[in-house]
């Protein structure tokens, strides 16, 4: 008996590497979620803790905080974790909201995935202008 | 039968609810933070040691810490039980993970409630 043509004649399995697939932006959003709640832990969390504690001592300790946060490359570490606290944050409304079903359908998925990026991103611009 | 593995997960709705409650504390203290920044125009270090030296602050500052611990806690252990296979080695992380987050706790307690 004569072998039938497959009608697709792929190379079977077919491994996907993760860096070759442009991402849809949901997927964007959540594996920054998940690097921003990282960061949030690595560093964001013991630096919050130590302005808290220096900055609560005395009035000085409350300046040198404020000169510690100052310098432009702390500024730019700073800005960079206020950025992953809001994208964790709005991420973390939008899980929130698909809880009680809101936002389910592809395209309303992809829509708020879009809107919690971009938020996030600007929200971000807004306090770097206001601290720079 | 699946094999059941000490450093797996075990309550998974549990650890769904908690990290949407912990979630909504940490969303109002934050609120609650920036609605002040805004109400007072800012902040210097009278207001903000005003502001630590008040009982409902303090206990609400304490509040939202535990709650980013439970969060950082769940949310931690997702992340090494997604990447770090071998048993021992995940074992030994989500320890290093539990001993500073109950060491941050004890820390916490020094700043709100410690001598300054």
């Amino acid at each position: 008996m004569a072998s039938v043509p497959r009608p697709v004649d792929k190379p079977r399995p077919v491994y996907l590497n993760l860096l070759a697939i442009r991402q849809p932006v949901p997927a964007v959003v959540s594996i920054l979620h998940r690097a921003s709640g990282a960061a949030l832990f690595l560093f964001g969390l013991p630096l919050a803790l130590w302005t808290l504690q220096a900055s609560l001592g005395s009035p000085e300790g409350y300046q040198r905080v404020a000169a510690f946060f100052g310098q432009p490359l702390v500024k730019l570490v700073l800005i960079g974790l206020v950025w992953a606290y809001l994208h964790h944050l709005i991420a973390g409304v939008r899980h929130l909201l698909a809880d009680v079903h809101i936002g389910l359908t592809l395209a309303s998925a992809r829509q708020s995935a879009a809107v919690t990026l971009v938020l996030g991103i600007l929200l971000t611009l807004a306090i770097a202008v206001k601290l720079w | 039968m699946t094999a059941k593995v000490a450093v797996g997960a075990h309550y998974g709705l549990r650890d769904w609810l908690s990290q949407r409650i912990t979630a909504v504390v940490i969303t109002l203290y934050t609120a609650l933070l920036i609605a002040l920044f805004v109400w007072h125009g800012g902040v210097d270090y009278a207001g903000w040691r005003a502001a630590f030296d008040t009982g409902p602050f303090l206990v609400a500052t304490f509040l939202f810490l535990v709650a980013v611990y439970y969060h950082a806690w769940v949310g931690v252990r997702n992340i090494l039980m997604d990447y770090v296979k071998p048993t021992g080695v995940r074992l030994f992380l989500q320890a290093v993970v539990i001993c500073l987050l109950v060491g941050y706790t004890g820390w916490a307690i020094q700043i709100l409630w410690g001598p300054r």
